[in-house]
């Protein structure tokens, strides 16, 4: 048992490296002096002064900024609006087409997504003329979808977990729709949706592919900033970009973490305290 | 049900139904059409389905010039063929991982969970970048191995089957962790120790309970990393050797670069095809109805 639980962790040990080692080489990588990356020239914050001064860097993550915000806002309002119709109206027409299309999204390859609203677009600017051209509003309709489908899962899971006695109570004493939805259900699914903003945000801000097929001339986003600088080859300030994301993530994480422990452990204290209380 | 309540409910349902129906099937629709036209030298670069009189004018001839051109046989057959090895890594160094995690204390499995869930929350290109970093001719890797004289020269690694094996585990490990933690969190300890006091090892226990329990997981784990990996062109693309087929290589360069859009439409419609049967058990899969 002993020597089975160390294999277990040895193994989990090499997961977590495989997740972890590349970016830490690459944090390690964006404060060398050197423009080579396999001679080490010393520590030095040059690459990020060099990325922060770098006018195209800037426009690209102004432009994915903009779009993310956007895509993850409409994606959270459809998607909580698909999640809660998928666990809210029991049995309707349509069903099953509306779980196929909200689902289909999660996986779909971004390339076969990215081709077939490119087609869409283009016909519909030729049979109704909108939209005009391709730029930041087709970028943010093509994100807003997919975003739809994930925040869509993540209210639904949240809503199933639900103790729909709190919103019959509502019912009950007189309460009618939309406001036991405003007033009782949205507080308590909340931090699903924060969550699922959150998601759709970081999902529309990382994507390359799709962004790739509807974007028009002007409307370059990050990812396609960056991935047209990695295929020419390594550039150090992407180094300093890729290090400067993963402390926003990693910070933002931490915090996450440390709020879910603090709620668990009032959650817990509240729970004693009734109890104690009932004695 | 009031009248005003009807209508709000029909807005609930009618909103993101009219959205996806426009944005998400609608397109499928259209490819299909510009995978039946001809190409054209005009803008855009296909002809109308449809003559001046309505007479249909579409064809499946991109679709027989598919199975001529061996190039998208042999990338179809290879996208499949390697997503489903790299699911299978995934897999495997998922599941211990997932186990640990499951079978730790409260404390230590939220900052485990945290740490699974970090990377993928940051940029899969500037991971795929950090990747190439590491494996390089001049990457870490190498320069380590030479310095402390492990070989003589450097080690090819990128532009191989295996870099891009590297690729998809290292961006698809959180999606096949997650739904595989899921599941074994929900493992009965009691089952074990039963399963411990009737006399089984611990290998004997792993196959007929804990496995066994774990399957919707390793399901919806294993069709979460293949379906998307199968059209994966950005990891192909970058780690992957100027020769290596890929089925979503080849249709970005059927649309960027050759400008052939009836066949890069016919190739996403055979991709869709193929996807649409994993497709289908995912969706029915317990551990997506949230029934875990």
């Amino acid at each position: 048992m002993r020597a089975g639980r160390l294999w277990l962790i040895l193994a989990a040990a090499f997961g977590f490296a495989v997740l972890y080692v590349p970016l830490i080489i690459l944090i390690i990588y964006s404060f060398n002096a050197s423009k080579l990356v396999s001679v080490w020239g010393g520590w030095s914050v040059r690459w990020y002064g060099e990325l922060l001064s770098n006018e195209q860097v800037l426009q690209a993550a102004w432009i994915s900024l903009q779009v993310a915000v956007m895509a993850a806002t409409i994606g959270t309002v459809l998607g909580t609006m698909t999640g809660y119709v998928l666990s809210r109206f029991g049995r309707f027409r349509l069903r099953l087409l509306l779980t196929g299309m909200a689902t289909a999204p999660l996986v779909m390859p971004d390339v076969v997504t990215g081709l077939s609203l490119l087609l869409l677009f283009i016909g519909m600017e030729q049979a109704i003329g909108w939209p005009a051209g391709r730029g930041m509003l087709t970028i943010v309709i093509a994100h807003a979808t997919f975003c739809l489908a994930f925040v869509a899962v993540i209210v639904q899971a949240r809503l199933t977990d639900f103790d729909r006695s709190i919103e019959e109570a509502a019912a009950d004493l007189g309460g009618r729709q939309p406001w036991i939805f405003l007033t009782v259900t949205l507080p308590v699914i909340a931090p699903a949706l924060v969550a699922g903003w959150l998601l759709a945000f970081t999902l529309s801000f990382d994507d390359l592919v799709i962004s790739s097929f509807v974007s028009g001339p002007g409307s370059s986003t990050l990812p396609m900033l960056v991935y047209s600088k990695v295929r020419l080859g390594v550039s150090p300030d992407i180094n300093a970009l890729g290090s400067l994301i993963v402390a926003v993530v990693a910070i933002g994480v931490t915090l996450a973490a440390l709020q879910m422990r603090w709620a668990e452990r009032r959650r817990i204290a509240d729970e004693q305290r009734a109890l104690s209380e009932e004695e | 049900m009031s009248r005003a309540r009807r209508l709000g409910r029909t807005a609930v349902l009618g909103v993101p139904f009219v959205w996806l129906l426009v944005f998400f099937l609608l397109p499928f629709a259209v490819v299909l059409k510009v995978s039946l036209s001809e190409p054209d030298i005009a803008q855009p670069p296909y002809q109308p389905l449809f003559g001046e009189n309505w007479e249909y004018l579409g064809s499946f001839a991109n679709y027989v010039f598919l199975t001529e051109d061996t190039l998208y046989t042999t990338a179809y057959l290879n996208s499949i063929w390697m997503a489903a090895v790299a699911t299978l890594l995934c897999l495997l160094i998922a599941y211990p991982m997932a186990y640990l995690i499951a079978r730790s204390r409260p404390a230590t499995r939220l900052t485990l969970l945290m740490m699974v869930v970090l990377p993928f929350w940051t940029s899969s290109l500037l991971r795929i970048y950090a990747l190439i970093g590491l494996l390089n001719t001049t990457g870490f890797i190498n320069t380590v191995l030479l310095w402390l004289g492990v070989i003589s020269e450097p080690i090819q690694m990128m532009q191989t089957d295996f870099a891009v094996y590297a690729g998809i585990v290292m961006t698809y490990l959180p999606l096949m962790i997650l739904p595989l933690y899921a599941t074994l969190e929900k493992l009965d300890e009691t089952l074990l120790e039963a399963s411990a006091d009737l006399g089984a090892g611990g290998i004997g226990t792993f196959w007929q309970i804990t496995l066994p329990i774990s399957l919707p997981g390793i399901l919806a784990g294993c069709l979460l990393v293949f379906i998307p990996a199968v059209g994966e062109f950005v990891i192909p693309q970058l780690m992957g050797g100027p020769d290596q087929l890929m089925i979503g290589k080849v249709l970005w360069t059927e649309y960027f670069n050759n400008r052939d859009w009836p066949v890069a439409s016919a190739i996403a419609i055979a991709m869709l095809a193929f996807l649409v049967i994993p497709f289908m058990i995912l969706r029915n899969a317990p551990a997506m109805r949230g029934e875990v």
